[in-house]
């Protein structure tokens, strides 16, 4: 018999981990940002130093808390838009239970020590496989769902969430290609120049497919839900589509401007990172007018403040990134925590903030209530977000330009003016800041954890959503 | 052919088929098929909190 409902069991259990991973992993950017004030701050536990904890971070926000978000909406979404219950319901399981353990051996590795040193790509070869393992499940699941749909179309946001599934298992294989030594230690099967172009061709396009693609997936479907109107052009999302897929794929070298990568190479990325401004701000635009008409909502909807916040956030970090790929802009921003700034402006102020919209839109419908449990709280959460965000971002700009200017500042007889403990003594201010913002960020997202407790406590677990019936074939 | 004259090729394959699919997006007869699409995430509304419970 045809199912008659969805499956929200791993929509939820995705859900409630996106929660807990996104406090882990920025409760452990909150200790690196003061451990780069107070280096002492670990005792010098080494489990507990920089070096072992950065990729912890990263990779805790970006693949756990993200991760998990992205996997909790998918779901959502494709079944929802494809009117069909999921497919191979035990491999979507395996997917939860698989993700979750790679990160829980990420957690484990990274501090011990063991990594591949490739950045956002660090986890050993026996990680790798169980990645590989999920990424394929998940692979089957989300398109299994697309085959048997009962719509005739495919919405938009499941064209976003298809290509960042594809493109994600390509990076993974390509760049993750080692030769295992041991158990716990392999070496890459690139080397040189090769290696470094393979890692930011990896790395760039997890940027593009991973934390910009998919979470576009997001906002194609969420925007239009919580404005109650369809989005503004629908044409014009497919145009964004394409020729963000056009585009990506080739902005990687940008990481490698002025090092032995073949010039052409380094102009070619920044091109096409140049071009990449077009289809961002096409899809931005497109976002944001879907609420024309209804303006006055994001006086009183804080959702709807996340998710449009979100997506200004989107169009400064992508015309941040195209300007910093410039050969001459990069040669002042190259190395400096101009980078850090313009990354945690697209982590935060974009992935984040459209997360966090979409699971307080997403949480309530999975334990059968009509809103979070407190509004008010949503409202903190998103001004002090917001504030941290902006005191994130613009302390990193400034230092990062002034740690650019003072590095390559030059005495007349061509000793460098400031040494390198000069720069950093000028950094310590701005750290301060960068903290305090973190602090504000990582505030809000304890509110999130207290509003969902209480929803999830004061509502049920929904296992019986009902699929619309006789629909149009 | 050398890989320059390659690279060429494909660069005006890509070209056209990227014109091809700005055409197909904004082509008159496509208006209806996009927009019907547009309307997927409403073809289900009930109140999130009924959403769940059986008839």
């Amino acid at each position: 018999m045809e199912a008659t409902t969805y499956n929200y069991k791993v929509v939820r259990q995705f859900a409630i981990m996106t929660v807990v991973w996104g406090i882990v992993g920025m409760l452990v950017g909150l200790i690196l940002a003061a451990q780069l004030i107070w280096p002492d701050l670990t005792f010098g536990i080494e489990w507990l130093s920089y070096g072992r904890l950065r990729p912890l971070h990263t990779n805790a926000v970006i693949f756990a808390f993200g991760g998990s978000g992205l996997f909790a909406v998918s779901y959502y979404i494709v079944q929802r838009t494809c009117q069909t219950r999921l497919w191979a319901e035990p491999l979507a399981a395996f997917t939860f239970w698989g993700w979750t353990a790679v990160i829980v051996l990420a957690a484990i590795t990274l501090p011990m020590g063991y990594t591949s040193s490739k950045e956002y790509a660090e986890l050993e070869w026996p990680i790798d496989i169980l990645i590989t393992l999920v990424w394929v499940a998940y692979a089957l699941v989300f398109f299994g769902t697309i085959v048997k749909r009962k719509t005739k179309h495919i919405y938009v946001s499941n064209w976003f969430f298809g290509a960042y599934i594809l493109t994600i298992a390509l990076l993974h294989l390509v760049n993750s290609a080692e030769l295992p030594v041991s158990l716990t230690k392999s070496y890459s099967a690139y080397a040189g120049v090769q290696d470094a172009m393979v890692q930011w061709w990896y790395g760039h396009n997890a940027v593009g497919f991973f934390l910009t693609t998919a979470f576009l997936g997001m906002m194609y479907y969420f925007i239009p839900k919580q404005a109650g109107r369809p989005i503004y052009s629908y044409r014009l999302s497919i145009v964004h589509f394409w020729s963000l897929n056009f585009i990506y794929m080739w902005a990687g070298p940008h990481h490698l401007q002025y090092t032995a990568l073949p010039d052409w190479a380094q102009s070619l990325g920044m091109v096409f990172s140049l071009m990449l401004l077009a289809p961002s701000w096409g899809g931005m635009m497109n976002g944001i007018m879907t609420l024309s008409g209804a303006w006055y909502k994001l006086r009183t909807d804080p959702i709807l403040k996340f998710l449009v916040t979100a997506l200004s956030f989107y169009g400064m970090s992508t015309f941040e990134g195209p300007m910093m790929s410039i050969k001459t802009v990069n040669a002042l921003s190259h190395y400096t925590e101009w980078t850090i700034g313009h990354v945690h402006s697209g982590a935060l102020g974009w992935v984040a903030m459209i997360t966090i919209g979409s699971m307080y839109y997403l949480i309530p419908r999975l334990f059968g209530r009509e809103s979070m449990y407190s509004t008010k709280l949503i409202e903190w959460h998103f001004w002090l977000s917001t504030i941290g965000v902006v005191l994130y971002i613009a302390s990193m700009w400034i230092a990062g330009v002034a740690q650019g200017l003072m590095w390559r500042a030059a005495n007349a007889d061509g000793t460098l003016t400031y040494s390198f403990a000069q720069v950093l003594n000028t950094m310590y201010p701005f750290y301060g800041i960068r903290l305090l913002g973190g602090a504000l960020f990582f505030g809000g997202m304890l509110m999130m954890a207290w509003n969902v407790f209480k929803t999830v406590a004061q509502g049920r677990v929904v296992n019986d959503a009902p699929i619309p019936q006789a629909v149009h074939a | 052919m050398d890989s320059g004259t390659l690279s060429g090729i494909v660069t005006i394959v890509f070209i056209v088929v990227f014109i091809g699919i700005v055409w197909w997006a904004y082509s008159r007869a496509n208006k209806e098929r996009f927009e019907d699409a547009g309307r997927l995430p409403f073809a289900e509304d009930e109140p999130p909190a009924q959403q769940g419970d059986k008839k």
